[in-house]
């Protein structure tokens, strides 16, 4: 590979970023072309990566390496795998529809600015392979997140931001030091010199079975937090809740990601002994997390927290599939990532659209929309509908292979988790009911229609719900090898067999 | 006795090894002397001279640097000073530290009214402290070192003649120095007793060649920890630490920005020295102690940085939990001293000092202008709004705030990295750990300052107050150090290396 593709796409969203704040703040029209250029550029570079990736290799594509801080080993490492993909493709199209379809109401410039901080900071945390670069970009996204939050948040908003980035930064303390003791353990276990490269550490190095726990837990801390994990998650409804619409969309649709992709990038991948050991805690707390989610979500009064509690319970299931050790489960684990992703941030461009129209997220607010309102309650449906997990829609496919795959190994976790597959249909459909059904009142009579602009924004969300759904087999074609490589990796470092399903389920395309 | 006074014969004395010094020398006493004599000199010159005569002792050590490289490190005055690259380090930190003081004392000074020789001439005579200090190879030449630092420093911060805030502090600065250098006078005198010099090498001679008897261990131990008391007291570590806050917040804004990063350095350059090339052999004593005053200053200081409401206040606590992380870099030499593969903390900490010198002088300018005229406005609502009436300036502070908190691709991130790795390599995770978790709380304190400037939105009675204004001298050295923040903050390579040489030659001065 001549172009490197993967460092344009770390880099172009930030040279935006700079072009943005370089323009004159009384031109909002260009900063906002500006920032969907820029924006719009990585994404349809994200889809050419995603058109040209080989199926048939399952390593690191695109893998681009040079030295940078040479006195430390760090190289500026970069590659993508079935693991990444598609989050580097979710984050590239993502980005462009946040920044064309929500307005930020004020200072337009900042506001891009940051955003595209933000996109630049994602892609290099899933693009990047050494362990220092990795936590450069994990530790830099707070910084534009928490001013998205604190500069054009609702009421509480300096609160949640703050409460958002202190969570996160001491999970990433307990990873720094880990992080650290890794490499310079690494160095006398196997691998000869000083270095954070990620894949020969988790080739060439082995630790011991202490050693290497206590150095997964140091990573576990950090993206427990960031899932966010039951009993770490008390910052996510206040930063959702709190955070603008495109930032709630960001946070939710690719940014949570980067706690699971980490579980599976840097948890199993480099210490598989310690993942295998501390399986059960984690499936335990996946478990917790699925019903307590789904339960507390119930009882929400306000739409958005509902749905920001409805993350914990979806994020719970990828924590489930991911700890579950079989092909299957973390197929469906990753894919389920895309899958939230896309129905999580779409519905809250919903509920941001409800806000904007009544100036209440109250569910008791709200009644009978669907008859002033059918087009919106319908693409509401759809979404809501993927969200709970019904065939034909992506998140059904996601949460099939997550359960099917871990009922082989988890056997009692997944048949309690399964229950959170009904509460889900339960919370969601409720309030489907409490704001749509009915008569409208008076405040609700003249509740606006879709607007055209605002339908074509919805339209890919709703597209890929369909797509996904419906025909799954490009994305686990890409996906698969890459699991299974891993699977194979954990299998050769523990002596782990993984359990074979004896015939393949209809749903899944392609037999194992 | 004619015949003895003959053959007595004074120390040779190697005039260009001592070059910074003499150039720092000459500075002070042209602006004390010439600067008494003649008249007022036009705007800006006395500022402009000492920024000059700190760029000539720069220039200067990067010279020697080059020559130690080539032929090696020696001691000079008879083994009263080194002349290593350890040395160097410090000087170049030093002199960098007085000419950004001096370009953001500039307009300050001219702003209050105190314009003159005299201040500028007590920058040059401290830094000669410092750089004495940092390379003092005698228990006496680092207290003479010690001494001259802390006396200029007594006036500097009681130098705002018309807030009584300034000559209080002086006093209370005055006081509790007085008493922490007797601590450490006494502290030598001891040492002295149980080894017989006060000479480094010699020090460390003492250990091998003498039987060891449980007395003269003792007098050593005791003189060890009075000793560290001296030096905590100096580098603001908790138990030491009450008059920071106090000092930090009363003293003229560019003299607190000198105080949190020459005199620092100059105080952590000595303890490293003291530590790791004359008192090896006593490690595992003093190393504990060293373990329990960075933990308690991580901790203390970064805690009661967030409840304060004053700027300066916070950054003086925040200083004092800085101090805690280098502390660590400290213990962690600490574990290797005296061997021939010196450990990684010595440079570890020596990069945290310099990374951090310049970061606390980009902050302080930024406070010596937000507290306008009569230098009181440093309460965190002085910031409020900041960032719509003075974007580039906010944005500034924002950048080395960051950095301060640790945040990636700026250069406090590097530091913090160096410190832990050398705390991580010395197996000290617990250390390691706390100082991580403890920085998390330091940064609720930064995220405040940002709140205040970005988000938080003007009073009423804000419209009324002074515009900040943004002179050119003081805009040089805020884009100075926030162009070496974020240079070092993507590219550190070269300076790690260049932190990783400084260290060698402490070891080869240990024979």
């Amino acid at each position: 590979m001549g172009f490197p593709v993967l460092t344009t796409l770390v880099l172009a969203p930030a040279v935006g970023a700079v072009a943005v704040a370089l323009l004159s703040r009384r031109r909002p029209e260009w900063i906002k072309l500006m920032a969907l250029l820029a924006s719009a550029f990585t994404g349809a570079l994200s889809i050419w990566v995603m058109s040209s990736f080989s199926t048939d290799d399952a390593g690191f594509q695109f893998v681009s390496k040079h030295l940078w801080i040479e006195p430390w080993g760090i190289s500026w490492h970069l590659g993508v795998d079935g693991i990444s993909l598609f989050l580097v493709v979710l984050t590239g199209v993502l980005f462009p529809l946040v920044i064309v379809g929500i307005d930020p109401h004020h200072d337009h410039k900042r506001y891009f600015a940051w955003l595209l901080l933000l996109e630049a900071g994602m892609m290099g945390s899933f693009l990047s392979l050494d362990l220092f670069v990795f936590f450069v970009f994990f530790e830099l996204v707070l910084v534009p997140m928490y001013f998205l939050i604190g500069g054009w948040g609702y009421d509480d908003r300096v609160y949640a931001a703050t409460k958002f980035f202190l969570y996160t930064m001491l999970g990433s303390a307990f990873m720094l030091v880990g992080i650290i003791t890794t490499a310079v353990l690494a160095r006398s276990n196997g691998v000869g010199h000083i270095t954070f490269d990620l894949v020969e550490i988790a080739e060439k190095a082995t630790f011991a079975a202490s050693t290497g726990r206590w150095l997964f837990f140091a990573f576990a801390v950090a993206f427990a937090v960031k899932v966010p994990m039951f009993p770490l998650h008390t910052w996510l409804p206040d930063a959702h809740t709190q955070a603008p619409t495109g930032g709630s969309v960001i946070l939710a649709g690719v940014m949570l990601k980067l706690g699971t992709y980490g579980l599976l990038r840097f948890g199993l991948y480099l210490f598989p002994e310690a993942a295998r050991w501390g399986a059960p805690l984690f499936l335990t707390l996946a478990t917790i997390g699925i019903i307590y989610g789904a339960v507390v979500a119930t009882m929400q009064k306000d739409l958005k927290r509902l749905v920001a509690y409805s993350s914990v319970a979806h994020l719970g299931f990828i924590v489930l599939g991911t700890f579950a050790f079989t092909s299957q489960a973390i197929t469906g684990a990753v894919m389920q990532m895309v899958n939230h992703g896309v129905s999580t941030g779409a519905l809250f461009v919903l509920v941001g659209m409800i806000y904007e129209r009544r100036h209440t997220r109250e569910i008791a607010q709200l009644r009978g929309i669907q008859k002033v309102a059918p087009i919106f309650a319908g693409v509401f449906m759809v979404v809501m509908l993927s969200s709970i997990g019904v065939p034909g829609l992506n998140g059904f496919v996601g949460e099939y292979l997550i359960l099917i795959g871990s009922f082989l190994t988890a056997r009692w976790w997944t048949v309690v988790a399964a229950t959170g597959v009904i509460l889900a249909a339960l919370y969601l459909m409720w309030a489907y009911q409490r704001v749509f059904h009915g008569e409208p009142d008076d405040d609700n009579k003249n509740f606006p229609e879709l607007r055209l602009k605002e339908g074509m924004f919805l339209l890919p969300f709703v597209g890929l719900i369909v797509f996904c759904g419906v025909y799954p087999k490009p994305m686990l074609d890409r996906i698969e090898p890459s699991v299974k490589a891993l699977i194979t990796h954990v299998s050769e470092k523990t002596g782990y067999t993984e359990p074979q399903i004896p015939t393949p389920p209809v749903e899944e395309g392609e037999a194992p | 006795m004619i015949l003895a006074a003959d053959t007595m014969q004074g120390p040779s004395i190697a005039w260009f090894e001592l070059s910074p010094l003499l150039i720092l020398l000459g500075g002070g006493l042209v602006l004390l002397v010439a600067g008494a004599l003649t008249p007022r000199w036009p705007k800006g010159t006395y500022a402009g001279f000492t920024a000059a005569v700190a760029g000539a002792v720069t220039v200067m050590s990067f010279v020697l640097w080059d020559d130690i490289s080539d032929d090696g490190a020696q001691t000079l005055v008879a083994g009263a000073l080194a002349f290593d690259r350890f040395a160097m380090f410090v000087t170049i930190t030093i002199s960098v530290a007085v000419l950004l003081t001096s370009l953001i004392a500039d307009d300050y000074l001219r702003r209050e009214q105190l314009d003159g020789p005299e201040i500028y001439g007590l920058f040059l005579m401290a830094a000669i402290g410092g750089v004495v200090m940092g390379a003092a190879n005698d228990l006496i030449v680092l207290f003479l070192g010690l001494e001259v630092l802390s006396i200029s420093l007594y006036v500097l911060v009681a130098s705002h003649r018309r807030r009584t805030a300034s000559q209080e502090s002086g006093i209370k600065y005055f006081v509790l120095g007085g008493f922490s250098s007797a601590f450490f006078l006494y502290g030598i005198a001891l040492i002295y007793g149980g080894s017989g010099s006060t000479n480094y090498a010699e020090i460390l001679g003492s250990f091998s060649s003498s039987v060891q008897t449980n007395r003269t261990d003792a007098f050593v131990l005791a003189g060890i920890a009075l000793l560290l008391v001296g030096l905590a007291f100096k580098v603001a570590a908790v138990p030491f630490h009450f008059w920071t806050p106090d000092v930090y917040q009363g003293a003229p804004t560019p003299v607190t920005a000198f105080m949190a990063s020459a005199a620092k350095v100059a105080a952590f350059a000595g303890m490293l020295r003291v530590l790791n090339v004359a008192l090896p052999n006593w490690r595992d004593d003093w190393r504990p102690a060293i373990w329990l005053l960075a933990i308690v200053s991580v901790v203390v200081g970064s805690m009661l940085a967030v409840v304060q409401t004053d700027v300066k206040r916070m950054l003086a606590y925040s200083s004092i939990s800085h101090a805690g992380f280098i502390l660590v870099g400290v213990e962690a030499s600490g574990h290797t001293a005296g061997e021939p593969g010196l450990g990684l903390g010595v440079s570890a900490a020596l990069l945290y000092l310099l990374l951090y010198a310049v970061l606390v002088l980009g902050t302080f300018a930024v406070v010596t202008l937000v507290a306008r005229t009569g230098d009181g406005a440093t309460d965190i609502g002085a910031f409020r709004g900041l960032g719509s009436s003075r974007p580039a300036l906010a944005l500034a502070m924002t950048v080395m705030l960051l950095a301060q908190a640790g945040v990636p691709l700026t250069s406090g991130f590097i530091a913090k990295v160096s410190v832990i790795e050398a705390a991580v390599e010395a197996r000290s995770y617990a250390l390691a750990i706390v100082a991580m978790v403890a920085s998390v709380i330091a940064a609720f304190l930064y995220l405040r300052i940002m709140v205040s400037m970005w988000i938080s939105e003007p009073e009423s009675g804000d419209d009324d107050r002074e515009v900040v204004r943004m002179p050119l001298s003081t805009g040089l050295a805020i884009t100075t150090c926030v162009g070496f923040t974020l240079l070092v903050g993507f590219f550190p390579g070269w300076l790690i290396d260049a932190s990783k040489h400084a260290t060698i030659v402490v070891q080869s001065l240990a024979p």
